[in-house]
């Protein structure tokens, strides 16, 4: 178990060192940060001498070296515009995102199961064939349109809902700003995280019910009937427990998609995420800002990706970890 | 009264164009603590057979006429709730292939106690206590271990052994075993075997053996019953089957075996193959590959002759004894 945490560990350093090229490049490449910080009144000269104060006249290598030596101390660099540590502001925004997409995969889950489950046991019965007609038709819409539908009905027909922002909001031990432990936070939540799930919930039904069909079809589904067991045992212990492998996977690698998906979401609702942090970085060319983004988004995957296996090797009795067990 | 009578079972799948009929009016009984085999070529339909009995017939496979009666109740009128209590309880199976059979991500222990726990009420416990004990009635070492590991944990006759004991768990009237050691290594096949009859002697507990080994079916089983093309061809007393086959497919099968080649010899071999479900011949559908074939033959189907202990259904047969009967009569005008 530690000596799989131990090289997972490794590969991650090895993920973030090649994400760190890639934002290192940014920096480089996008915009003038001079120009963005200090504005068209400035004269030539203090232009050069704050180019050269920031270090950007120095060597590729060695601006690579100092930026990769400061990320290493946790520091990744400082916001142009908001003149701080873009990792502080990144992680002031961390919970805000982090809940949007949680609570988004945990609807995909509780909606896709039941549906993929349901449209593999009687495949030719009218619901199955709505559901499919369904997925068919959420995998064509793209978000922002879907986004839109909902506030329109939501918030702006029937005024249920609100239409943007997280809400109230309170302290979970002084370290996490949480929406989800008050009425008004969770109704913030209601759209955005349903807009964000409805991105995967299509594409999981659809997941589910070929591994369900498949799975219905194998010979030990056929052996548990002939053991007398109840109907809905076989569906939900015996066919979903290996449904649940393949789906298992995809997930993980789809929480990247979800993440990404997190900044249309953000924009549109208005929701104080990294998502909408990072489109303002970009409006600002505030470069720090955005190459900080790439880093912890990179760290979030590699380290849902890492949970993913772990859960993977509990629910697959046949996946034994390499120094866990025999 | 026997325990299982089934007469006239017919099998269909349903297809767009007319369905196809894979058991054609199969009848036969299978007394209380019998060893019943039934032998065939690939295709005969013995596995759909077995299949039919329990109502688990993949689609679009389904039971069109005929009826199967467990001590007098009638099996084909019953619903999705009723077989649950028949399916396990009553009639357990044994798989082809113990590979695929056991569920891969359930462990031993959890697919025997609910086996148990769907039929009984009764204490996870004490369910436990049970299924450990049948492990070790099928003589599988550290039975206490074995309940908490995965079937990718355990060996092809391992895995067998376990789902005998399965089959075991709540004293079922009768096992249909499948092919039970078609799956496994040559050197377990005669361990499993033993073990099957051992078992049912113990326990006096029926048997089907699906099989298409002669060996098998010797070692096994009291009765016999042959079948080629989705119909009984043949039935009676192993013995008489083996030492003295009337019907020429039953011949052909036992000639077959290669005990029956002399060394240096090509092993004999039933001209043809068994025709499938769609192309299945008008008469005896074996005609095509019968040394003996006749006009008739090919008509119409021959019904069943009883010659000595057996019951055969072939018209060479038939004819031969109705000349065994003129000679009969006439020594006793003499």
């Amino acid at each position: 178990m530690l000596r799989f945490i131990g090289r997972r560990l490794l590969q991650a350093m090895f993920v973030l060192l090649i994400i760190s090229v890639i934002s290192f490049m940014i920096q480089d490449k996008l915009g003038d940060p001079v120009q963005q910080m200090v504005g068209q009144s400035v004269p030539q000269q203090d232009r050069l001498a704050l180019q050269q104060d920031l270090g950007l006249n120095d060597p590729l290598l060695v601006q690579y070296g100092r930026f990769l030596g400061r990320a290493l101390q946790g520091d990744l660099g400082t916001s142009y515009y908001y003149k701080e540590a873009t990792l502080d502001i990144i992680l002031s925004r961390l919970p805000a995102t982090l809940e949007l997409s949680f609570s988004a995969l945990v609807l995909v889950i509780l909606l896709a199961t039941p549906l993929g489950v349901v449209a593999a046991i009687h495949p030719k019965s009218l619901l199955s064939r709505a559901i499919l007609i369904f997925s068919t038709l959420g995998l064509s819409v793209p978000i922002f349109i879907v986004a839109v539908f909902l506030m329109y009905f939501f918030a702006i027909e029937w005024r249920l809902l609100p239409s943007f922002g997280r809400g109230e909001t309170t302290w979970v031990m002084g370290l996490w700003q949480s929406g989800l432990f008050n009425k008004d936070g969770l109704l913030h939540l209601l759209l955005p995280s349903f807009s964000l799930a409805f991105v995967l919930t299509p594409m999981f039904i659809r997941l589910i019910r070929a591994e369900m069909i498949d799975a219905l079809q194998s010979e030990y589904i056929r052996y548990a009937w002939s053991k007398g067991i109840s109907a809905s045992r076989i569906y939900f212990v015996h066919a979903l427990k290996n449904t649940m492998l393949p789906v298992i996977t995809v997930a993980g690698i789809q929480v990247g998609t979800l993440v990404a998906y997190t900044i249309l979401t953000e924009s549109i609702f208005q929701w104080p995420g990294m998502g909408l942090l990072f489109m303002e970085a970009v409006t600002r060319v505030d470069v720090p800002l955005i190459s900080a983004y790439l880093m912890v988004v990179g760290v979030i995957f590699v380290v849902t990706n890492t949970v993913v296996d772990l859960v993977y090797s509990l629910v697959n009795p046949r996946v034994r970890l390499p120094g866990y067990g025999s | 009264m026997s325990l299982l009578s089934v007469n006239g079972l017919s099998v269909k799948f349903k297809r767009r164009n007319g369905d196809l009929t894979a058991l054609h009016e199969v009848s036969f009984s299978l007394d209380r603590g019998e060893r019943l085999a039934i032998v065939g070529e690939s295709g005969a339909g013995k596995s759909i057979l077995g299949y039919a009995l329990v109502n688990l017939l993949s689609k679009p496979g389904y039971i069109a006429a005929g009826s199967v009666q467990l001590a007098g109740q009638e099996l084909t009128q019953l619903n999705a709730k009723q077989w649950q209590g028949v399916r396990g309880k009553r009639i357990a199976m044994i798989f082809q292939d113990p590979m695929i059979t056991l569920n891969p991500v359930l462990s031993i222990g959890d697919q025997m106690v609910e086996a148990i726990r769907s039929h009984t009420r009764i204490a996870y416990k004490d369910a436990r206590k049970l299924a450990i004990e049948k492990l070790a009635h099928v003589r599988i070492a550290a039975p206490v271990q074995r309940f908490d590991q995965y079937p990718h944990e355990l060996s092809g006759g391992m895995r067998q052994r376990v789902i005998i004991a399965i089959a075991l768990l709540l004293n079922p009237e009768i096992i249909i075993a499948d092919e039970p050691t078609t799956a496994l290594d040559v050197t377990i096949q005669a361990e499993i075997l033993q073990l099957l009859k051992q078992i049912c002697l113990d326990n006096g507990v029926a048997l089907i053996l699906i099989t298409h080994d002669f060996g098998v079916v010797s070692r096994i089983a009291e009765r016999t019953l042959v079948m080629y093309a989705g119909r009984i061809v043949e039935q009676g007393p192993t013995l008489e089957i083996i030492n003295d086959p009337q019907h020429p497919y039953t011949q052909g099968l036992l000639n077959a075996l290669p005990q029956m080649a002399l060394p240096g010899q090509r092993l004999n071999q039933i001209q043809g193959s068994m025709p499938p479900l769609s192309e299945h011949p008008g008469g005896c559908a074996f005609h095509p590959r019968c040394p003996y074939a006749q006009d008739k033959c090919r008509e119409k189907v021959p019904g069943f002759v009883y010659s000595g202990v057996s019951t055969v259904a072939c018209y060479v047969v038939e004819d031969m004894l109705a000349e065994f009967a003129q000679y009969d009569e006439e020594d006793l005008d003499v």
